[in-house]
């Protein structure tokens, strides 16, 4: 445990990139989750089976592969992502490392985001709908004060299970580059052999309190929109 | 004509725009496909030379034998040892003894809420590095063990609560002891549900073996690497891999839908309680 003490700026340092890596991938692939949710349940057929096959192939792609896709195979293609090195905002700037991890993480989080957008909507009885046009709503008074309220309250269990993924998923990052959490307790751990069980524990519990938080905040959101049935 | 909660049978206008969203998707995709070719051609990553490896036997035999086959030992071998112990957790948040219920929450909790690739990185350093006693191989295997063991407690807890309350009564009515009951009616008929849940629990624990990259495993991601620092043919190692994990992740699908239908009918799969549910292992 010393180690983790003496080196507590690492420490924090690790869990805030962790945390970083989980909010812009966890942001970028609720947009593009959706946007895939969208047209896989949307009227054109082509973009049916177009979504359809994306949410297949990167779904039993494993995560490790999209990261090497993304930082060994991508440079030979001529997408190295140097640029964003060069922008400068606010006196921050991020790595290419970070940027390749959030495409990594988000394409392949996408996949699942849209899995649990889709089941959310179809878990809305079709009555529900016809309902709503019998009694003269029109399509977007349907859509928004009968299906998607309904939708999203089955979306947010699913979801959160998604994120949840998404938590654990950052640590791969680890493997390219990045020093977040797991890199940071394997650079500990090597230099601090003796203490390993101490500073394994240390970290899991930062990844403890992680999880335990978003399923605290997704728990609050159920029940503020929960109805009696 | 299949029907939306989304929207309603199309006229004939509707159908005229779908045809034109239709055309320009398809398109746009098409444009997409041939961007990605003509990138691939265009850096000279669809040359024989750089495919070479990939119809030739010796490297063929190299990437199935030493790649497909040890991914596939260590998911086999990880998910044997997961149930065995997702069976004892599961089973232990059952129980009526809070001495036994709450120490198999927690463990749950645990190894549900840790990430993989940390659970491998200290298995590495406990048991391998060095002169450890066990190759990474098994590192990989007790991570997966540990974390699909806690997946797979929750599966085992669902599926026998998913056996109708009468069963047990009329068990205990008929003068079984608990363990009987357990035994003899509630698992054989819990089982049914869950085996579908355990064949996809296969799918990710397969994917998961990949990490072994990071603790210098064996595996298909581990023998990429040899052959594109030899052929300097990054794109290709990477599409084949892929593609093969994604073959036999398809296949495994494949066989958890037949099992699905064939065993539980068309009905939802188990409905599993989140990490970090709070509830102390009191749900029932």
């Amino acid at each position: 445990m010393d180690a983790v003490f003496s080196n507590f700026d690492d420490y924090l340092k690790a869990f805030g990139l962790t945390i970083g890596l989980f909010v812009v991938s966890g942001i970028a692939s609720l947009i593009w989750g959706t946007i895939l949710a969208v047209l896989r349940v949307g009227p054109v057929s082509i973009l049916n089976k177009a979504a359809a096959l994306y949410v297949t192939l990167f779904r039993n792609t494993p995560l490790l592969m999209i990261f090497i896709f993304m930082a060994i195979a991508m440079p030979v293609l001529g997408y190295n992502f140097k640029f964003v090195e060069d922008v400068e905002i606010g006196g921050w700037n991020v790595s290419a490392f970070f940027v390749r991890s959030c495409i990594a993480l988000t394409l392949y989080t996408s996949a699942f985001v849209c899995e649990a957008m889709r089941s959310g909507v179809n878990a809305v009885p079709l009555g529900q709908a016809e309902a709503g046009r019998a009694i003269g709503l029109t399509f977007s008074q349907s859509m928004k004060l009968v299906v998607l309220p309904q939708a999203a309250r089955a979306v947010i269990p699913p979801m959160t299970s998604v994120l949840i993924a998404l938590i654990k998923n950052t640590s791969v990052a680890a493997a390219f580059g990045m020093a977040e959490a797991v890199a940071t307790m394997r650079a500990l751990t090597n230099n601090n052999a003796d203490q390993r069980i101490g500073i394994f524990l240390a970290f899991a519990v930062g990844y403890i309190v992680i999880v335990e938080v978003v399923s605290l905040a997704s728990y609050a959101a159920e029940r503020k929109v929960k109805v009696a049935r | 004509m299949t029907t939306s909660v989304l929207f309603d049978a199309p006229g004939p206008k509707t159908v005229a725009r779908h045809r034109a969203y239709t055309v320009v998707s398809v398109v746009a995709l098409a444009a997409l496909v041939a961007f990605a070719v003509w990138k691939l051609y265009d850096r000279s990553q669809l040359e024989y030379a750089l495919w070479e490896p990939y119809v030739t036997p010796k490297y063929i035999q190299y990437v199935l034998v030493d790649g497909l086959l040890e991914t596939l030992k260590m998911a086999f071998f990880s998910i044997i040892f997961a149930v065995v112990i997702g069976l004892f957790l599961g089973i232990g948040k059952l129980s009526d003894r809070a001495w036994i219920r709450w120490p198999a929450w927690l463990v749950v909790e645990f190894f549900r809420a840790a990430p993989v690739l940390l659970l491998m990185v200290f298995a590495f350093y406990l048991l391998a590095i060095g002169n450890g006693p066990l190759s990474p191989f098994w590192c990989v295997v007790i991570a997966l063990t540990l974390y699909n063991g806690s997946v797979l407690a929750e599966v085992f807890r669902a599926g026998i609560n998913a056996v109708p309350t009468g069963q047990s009564e009329a068990a205990y009515a008929i003068g079984m002891r608990k363990s009987q009951v357990m035994t003899s009616v509630l698992l054989p008929q819990g089982v049914k549900i869950m085996l579908p849940s355990i064949i996809s629990q296969m799918v990710v624990a397969l994917k998961d073996t990949s990490l072994g990259y990071y603790i210098l495993a064996p595996g298909l991601t581990a023998v990429g690497k040899p052959i594109y620092l030899e052929f300097r043919n990054q794109v290709p190692t990477a599409i084949v891999i892929t593609a093969l994990y994604v073959i036999v992740n398809l296949i495994l699908t494949w066989i958890a839908t037949r099992v699905q239908k064939r065993l539980v009918g068309e009905k939802n799969p188990l409905e599993l309680t989140r990490v970090g549910n709070l509830d102390g292992g009191r749900n029932t």
